[in-house]
């Protein structure tokens, strides 16, 4: 760590910030999925849907999107360091004097604030389809705080594979990130799943964060009969911790043995 | 001074394939070292692996007296990189590509902007300063790209195909920031696919083939031993092919098809007469007589016995 850690970090976060500023229709269709997401599972899906345990159908389905939505960022952090990696600036990054703790904080910034935007937006979407929090401003807070600190953790997973594969590969993460989020407790609750699919939807890392932001909220479908669904609020705070202890050690060695 | 870039016996495989055999390479502090080879020869993976960006798999080396696997980021202190790749960044406006670079170079706000606009000027950019760089033309960013590597003068710069897609006035523009980050300092160490230019720029010149040094040294020794510039003589008919061949003596190469032949000379305009004069001498007509510049293929033919691949 060097003094300069700080200009660095400030550079890197300003140049992501400002490539998502200059491209507003990729910002626009960004913010669009989510919100059609939202009306169609609300209006559409939603009259056929129960929640496990009883309650509203959309006060259940706002936490699971704000989760889905922070998954999803996972593709867009590797989408930008794959194509960094792709071009030369990884390279000339990585042959600089810069902080190397720089380059990544600054990711990490930029990305952040991205997904508080999303969460903000979605939560406003929320609002006006009828969803509500119990829990005062703590609960809505605390909430928050566990989608930014999942979408943290993730970034070190998008940063490593980032590095790892190509651009074309890259954009095809989608499809393999979609099914991840729908395998877990976003839209249904596991217990109407069958079998396996259900014990996967138990311990999905995204599960204990979407269960906690019920929990916080005082949203229906909390609980269970699983130890990951009672101690929700324990593995989304876990589940991170554990994904960062993984894959930071690896991205931070992808990066510097990075070689295209 | 010593050597500011010292390697032995570089070695580097992708996939069990060598695209280095054990270099060696000595670059005295405050020259330019001109590598040169075709396509594939290794050019780009041993600027990698002296800019610390690459694991060597076997050898040394040593930059502005560092290792560059030990010392890494000493050596990252006190290198230059520009690569083959674009680092431009095409959201961002010329402008603010170079005060970017600038300040993860750890210049001050006002000294990056300041040398960003001198950068500009000396690359011709200025006009297109406050364009989005992804308006550029091809040469533009090959210049931003360049400028941005200008900011500093670091004690040894790696320029990889520094002019490749540069038309000729753009070429003498870099060639000439070349000279003067030299003049400063700075040890530079390019990469080329042009004769000429490692002719006019380096002071060593090391000529890669498949991942060997198939030759090494100044450039005058180099096109010595190649026998310099050449004679090439066109003929009208095709009957004329071996009486000028013979004309040209043993070293001439005859290539039948374009009814060319050609033999490497070093005392140019004496043997330019000589031949015209024997030529006439013979009674062979001849469409074209030229001397000229040796080819990079003509150089690996007569260094390695094969074409270029
Ligand atoms: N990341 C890589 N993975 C696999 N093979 C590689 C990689 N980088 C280089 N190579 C191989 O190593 C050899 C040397 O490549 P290199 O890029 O150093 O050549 P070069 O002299 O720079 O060529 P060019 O003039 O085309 O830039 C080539 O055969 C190339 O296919
Ligand atoms: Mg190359």
């Amino acid at each position: 760590m060097t003094t300069y850690t700080f200009v660095d970090t400030y550079v890197v976060a300003k140049r992501d910030l400002i490539h998502w500023v200059r491209q507003p229709v990729r910002v626009l269709s960004g913010l669009l999925y989510p919100i059609v997401s939202v009306l169609i599972f609300a209006f559409v899906f939603g009259s056929a849907m129960s929640v496990y345990g009883g309650g509203d159908y959309r006060e259940f389905l706002l936490p699971g999107m704000l989760g889905q939505a922070v998954a999803f960022g996972t593709a867009a952090t590797l989408m930008v360091v794959s194509l960094d990696a792709d071009r030369g600036v990884t390279d000339r990054f990585r042959a600089s004097p810069m902080s190397q703790t720089g380059v990544v904080a600054g990711r990490s910034i930029a990305d952040l604030v991205n997904s508080f935007i999303e969460i903000v937006v979605l939560v406003l979407c929320g609002l006006a389809i009828g969803w509500r929090w119990h829990t005062g401003v703590g609960g809505l807070l605390a909430a928050v705080g566990l989608l930014l600190w999942l979408r943290f953790a993730l970034i070190w997973v998008g940063i490593y594979f980032g590095l790892a594969l190509k651009p074309e590969a890259a954009q095809a993460s989608w499809m393999l990130l979609f099914p991840l989020t729908m395998f877990a407790n976003t839209f249904v609750s596991p217990e109407l799943m069958p079998g396996w699919l259900r014990i996967v939807a138990e311990w999905n890392p995204l599960s204990s964060t979407v269960a906690a932001c019920r929990e916080l909220f005082g949203n229906p479908g909390v609980g269970g009969d699983s130890w990951a669904a009672q101690h929700a609020l324990l593995l989304a705070v876990a589940w991170p911790l554990l994904l960062i202890a993984v894959f930071w050690p690896l991205s931070v060695r992808a990066y510097r043995d990075l070689s295209r | 001074m010593g050597h500011a870039v010292l390697a032995e016996g570089l070695r580097k495989s992708f996939a069990k394939k060598p695209a280095l055999d054990g270099i060696d390479l000595a670059v005295p502090a405050g020259t330019v070292c001109g590598l040169l080879g075709p396509n594939g020869a290794g050019k780009t993976t041993a600027v990698r692996i002296l800019s610390t960006l690459l694991k060597l798999d076997g050898g040394r080396a040593e930059v502005a007296g560092f290792d560059v696997v030990r010392d890494a980021v000493q050596v990252r202190h006190r290198v230059g990189l520009n690569g083959q790749q674009s680092t431009v960044d095409d959201v961002l406006t010329g402008r603010e590509n170079l005060v970017m670079w600038g300040r993860l170079y750890h210049l001050s706000r006002k000294v990056a902007e300041q040398r960003a606009d001198e950068l500009l000027a000396q690359f011709g950019l200025t006009d297109a300063a406050d364009k989005r760089a992804k308006a550029y033309s091809g040469g533009m960013r090959r210049r931003l790209d360049l400028a941005s590597s200008f900011i500093m003068a670091p004690q040894v710069m790696f320029l990889d195909e520094p002019t490749t897609g540069l038309d000729p006035r753009n070429r003498g523009e870099v060639w000439r920031e070349v000279k003067r980050l030299v003049a400063a300092g700075t040890t530079v160490l390019l990469t080329t696919q042009y004769l000429d230019e490692a002719d006019q720029l380096a002071d060593q010149i090391v000529v890669l083939d498949t991942g060997k040094v198939v030759a090494d040294g100044p450039p005058d020794q180099l096109k010595s031993k190649l026998g310099g510039d050449r004679i090439e003589v066109v003929v009208r008919d095709a009957d004329d092919l071996p009486t000028t061949a013979r004309l040209l003596g043993p070293a001439a190469e005859v290539d039948p098809d374009n009814y060319r032949v050609s033999v490497a000379v070093d005392d140019r305009v004496a043997a330019l007469t000589r031949v015209t004069r024997a030529l006439a001498d013979a009674g062979v007509e001849a469409e074209d007589i030229a001397l000229r510049r040796p080819t990079l293929d003509e150089v690996f033919l007569a260094l390695t016995g094969h074409r270029a691949a």
